[in-house]
């Protein structure tokens, strides 16, 4: 790539500033890109940041040259001056220049970032309170990524990890080098997927796609966070990429295709209570306990709770059916889109048999799935209801 | 006016009120203002605790103090009082002090209603402060209450808006009775081109107001219908868009980011020539980029959603005008400095802020013109960068300006010079302070920490600890602040006509500290 005098300068600049290894250590600049529009960025805003500098340091320089030749403890009087209609121009049009300079490179960058045709792939993001979707549209293959860091780690239980809060199950896999191209929407409220390495940051809204792109340079493991306040856990809905060559996605999607039949041969077992109990309390702690807490008793005020709910213990049915379809205009989402037949059964079996719920009683796959259809086919006959 | 004129004589018959119904029934422009001023620090020092608490959470990794449930409300309620309970009503106070003094108008030109917009808010701060202990807390939402996410929320939800809606008619009263004052009262001979800066700015100000306060009321009514009676102006699954939101807001709200400069501007600009000892520079060409500033304010505010996903043409327009601004604010900027330039300066503690206010606000400006490089935005969009940018523009420049002009006419308002040492105590605290909170968020940001979470990833600890010590090395040196106020207001050395040496204008004329009516015959402007 051809650089210019001042991609060129603040290159060298900032690799003065980043060649201490305290600095390093610390980042004081933007985060090292791994893709040409976030190194476009980069050196974009190094220039700006020159230019800023430039200026701050000419007005400032004669400020305070005055704050300390103009005092009247040095017997300075002063002068009567109050207009001079030159000056006044000079210092419009001069910034005026300028910021034309600033505006012609920066509008070469927006280009570019909006372009998002001719994509090697597309991977559609969903955001969810509080975790990310992840939907290969070639490759066929799904996945719910969520954040890994323990909570002993968060409550200051345990020593925290080198990658605390910026880990999740199951990172984004794409192959180096290829155009991928992401839509973005949500599920609940907004959300935005950032990745500073290679500056994508897009608002996931809710009821709309909209479309974003990237091409990684290097292979590595990137990570990012959702950037838009979306509730109570926004902190702890991280985003990681990991850019492996050609070769090894194809293996690991592969292993992601032999992965989901473990998983949907799953939904036509029958379980023991034990069983879909053990199960369940994994699916409660990653998909409920963040609203209705891991002791199952809500948080007053704005989540209900499990422990006692007449929900949980009323008949299994209702209670399925919560948990597969939500409740409209609250936080409570529906799960039946979002987790296997048997994740929602064995999450219910869980809910009713913990804490102060012994209700002995349990649900099984086909069950759930019986209902799912229940409501499809409802959802279907019901255009053909007024004729 | 002839209604005001009769009012102000009819006052004039009978003993005003003492005590306590003095100051719930008072028309008089320089007790509102002084209601005014306290209700704004009475705020300041509520929405500053909430600030410390969440300081002290981020001075290390981890969850110590907060639950993120309840992180999220102090960062909603700390935006939402800082605004429109602390720096809005001090401007509004120095307006009803200082305006009449400054165009030699006996009152403002409606009394009464000028008593009620300042009884509103206490009902309205009543009602945001009281939220934290209804069912689910207060609002957690963001003070910019994007929907979906406010839909969600409980009880003080409905109230906060009953609240905005409180505070925006207070505002809107308030501006009216301004600009009908500005235009109706100045005493003869004072032409508008020959009115002081402050005025100026306050007139543009009020003007802006009375634009986007009806705006930002309709935005949060569609919000309660959405919360209450099943509409979807917001929620896409009924035809809705999430967005025209967002695009509501930030019509007023971006306006509303220079209603809290420019009455900034207009007392930084009183106070440098006072202590220059020589005229402003440039007085013509400072009230036309003041009113620019105000325009180009109504084009410029999609730049707050450069990642909400607009098409290229969106993001040039609003990269390009939101440059533009940059372009008036230097004219400022400049002329501030030529007003130095050849003076005889003296470095009281109104000129110390107003210094500190031209050099930290243009750091504010500058990373605000880096905010306005759409491509940099995105990188940058919703990270402690822009925290630590809006709170330069805000702290360094609003609130900075808030405490020169305190200093600067408080000899005026209690007829007693502060304790200068003091004064100068409190600017050094408060200037060397807040630079170590806010300019370490810079780098927190360039290094990818989103702003509005409760928890970080480790590599963010070390400025996050010193901005915190800085944060409370700034909370607490305010503490001065309040016992130059008391000392001021309960003795001190007697303060002439004058005050100041360098000090021009109406309000210098009349007697320190200001009589309870003033310019009851109208002077006269050469």
């Amino acid at each position: 790539m051809k650089q210019t005098v001042l991609q060129r300068w603040s290159a060298a600049l900032a690799g003065l500033v980043m060649s201490g290894s305290v600095w390093a250590e610390y980042g004081i600049n933007l985060q090292a890109p791994a893709s040409k529009v976030a190194s476009d960025v980069y050196h974009l805003h190094n220039m700006i940041m020159l230019v800023c500098l430039g200026i701050f340091i000419v007005v400032f320089g004669a400020m305070f040259y005055s704050l300390f030749a103009h005092r009247k403890s040095k017997g300075h009087k002063a002068a009567h001056f109050h207009e001079n209609t030159t000056v006044e121009v000079v210092w419009t049009v001069i910034p005026f220049v300028i910021l034309m300079g600033m505006a012609y490179p920066a509008a070469k960058v927006v280009i570019d970032m909006k372009d998002t045709s001719n994509p090697d792939m597309t991977i559609k993001v969903t955001g969810y309170q509080w975790k990310w979707g992840y939907d290969y549209l070639q490759d066929g293959i799904s996945f719910y990524s969520m954040l890994k860091t323990p909570r002993d780690q968060i409550d200051n239980l345990a020593a925290k990890d080198e990658t605390y809060l910026l880990e999740v199950d199951n990172p984004v896999v794409v192959p180096v080098g290829k155009r991928v191209r992401l839509l973005i929407t949500a599920n609940d409220v907004i959300h935005a997927w950032w990745m500073p390495a290679f500056a994508v940051k897009q608002d996931a809204i809710p009821g709309f796609i909209r479309d974003s792109w990237f091409k990684a340079d290097r292979i590595g493991t990137y990570r990012g966070q959702c950037a838009e306040l979306c509730g109570k856990d926004h902190g702890f809905m991280p985003i990681v990429v990991k850019v492996v060559s050609e070769a090894d996605y194809k293996a690991w999607v592969a292993s992601q295709k032999g992965a989901a039949q473990t998983a949907s041969a799953d939904n036509g077992k029958t379980f023991t209570l034990e069983e879909m109990r053990e199960r369940g309390e994994k699916v409660y702690s990653a998909n409920c306990a963040a609203c209705h807490q891991a002791n199952g008793m809500g948080i007053p005020g704005a989540f209900p709770a499990i422990n006692g709910s007449k929900v949980v213990t009323g008949p299994i049915d209702d209670h399925i059916k919560t948990v597969l379809n939500g409740r409209t205009g609250t936080a409570m989402v529906a799960f039946g889109k979002q987790l296997s037949d048997a994740d929602i059964a064995a999450v219910v079996t869980y809910q009713r048999n913990a804490w102060g719920n012994k209700m002995g009683d349990m649900a099984q796959a086909a069950q759930v799935a019986a209902l799912k259809g229940g409501a499809e086919a409802a959802v279907a006959a019901a255009p053909a209801a007024p004729q | 006016m002839s209604d005001a004129a009769h009012a102000h004589d009819h006052d004039h018959g009978h003993h005003h009120p003492t005590g306590l119904m003095r100051w719930v029934k008072t028309t008089n422009h320089k007790d509102i203002g002084t209601m005014y001023l306290m209700f704004a620090l009475i705020m300041l020092f509520s929405a500053g605790t909430m600030a410390l608490l969440i300081r002290a959470e981020l001075f290390q990794p981890g969850l110590q103090l907060t639950n993120p449930d309840f992180f999220n409300q102090l960062t909603t309620m700390h935006g939402l009082i800082m605004i429109f309970g602390a720096i809005m009503p001090a401007f509004t106070g120095f307006a009803n002090w200082q305006v009449p003094l400054m165009i030699g108008a006996p009152d403002m030109a409606f009394p009464r209603m000028n008593n009620w917009s300042f009884w509103l808010l206490p009902v309205a701060a009543i009602f945001l402060m009281g939220s934290f202990f209804l069912p689910g807390g207060a609002v957690a939402g963001g003070w910019t209450m994007y929907p979906p996410l406010f839909i969600q929320g409980g009880i003080s939800y409905d109230l906060t808006i009953l609240a905005v809606h409180i505070m925006g008619l207070s505002s809107i009263m308030g501006s009216i009775n301004i600009i009908t004052t500005i235009l109706n009262m100045r005493a003869p001979g004072l032409t508008m081109m020959k009115m002081p800066l402050f005025v100026w700015t306050w007139l543009i100000t009020a003007y802006l107001l009375i634009a986007t306060m009806p705006v930002l009321a309709g935005a949060v009514t569609m919000l309660l219908t959405d919360r209450n009676f099943g509409t979807h102006f917001f929620n896409a699954a009924g035809g809705g868009d999430p967005v025209m939101f967002q695009h509501i807001f930030w019509f007023f709200g971006h306006p509303e980011v220079y209603i809290l400069i420019l009455p900034a501007f207009g007392i930084i600009s009183q106070i440098i020539p006072t202590f220059a000892r020589k005229p402003l520079f440039g007085y013509a060409s400072m009230v036309y980029a003041t009113s620019s500033i105000a325009v180009l304010s109504f084009i410029v505010w999609a730049h707050h959603m450069f990642a909400v996903g607009m098409p290229v043409t969106g993001q040039l327009f609003f990269m390009f005008s939101t440059m533009l601004i940059a372009v008036p604010t230097g004219v400022k900027v400049f002329n501030w400095v030529a007003t130095m330039w050849k003076g005889s300066m003296t470095f009281e503690t109104p000129m110390l802020f107003a210094i500190a206010f031209v050099c930290l606000f243009t750091i504010g400006g500058f990373s605000g013109l880096v905010l306005a490089i759409a491509p940099v935005d995105i990188q940058l969009q919703d990270t402690y960068y822009v925290v630590a940018h809006f709170h330069y523009v805000l702290v360094s420049g609003a609130l900075f300006s808030i405490f020169a002009g305190v200093y600067y006419w408080l000899p005026k308002w209690t007829g007693h010079m502060y304790d200068e040492t003091l004064g100068k105590l409190h600017f050094w605290l408060s200037a060397i302070g807040m630079n170590i909170l806010f300019f370490p968020m810079h780098f927190l940001g360039l290094a990818g920490m989103p702003r509005r979470i409760p928890d970080y990833a480790l590599q963010f600890t070390e400025f996050n600890q010193i901005a915190t010590v800085g944060a409370f090395i700034f909370g607490f040196s305010q503490l001065i602040f309040v016992v130059v106020l008391m000392k001021s207001i309960k003795g001190g050395q007697k303060a002439t006509n004058q005050v100041w040496e360098g000090a021009e204008g109406l309000e210098w004329t009349i007697p320190s500290p200001a009589p309870y009516h003033t310019f009851e015959t109208a002077p006269v402007v050469k």
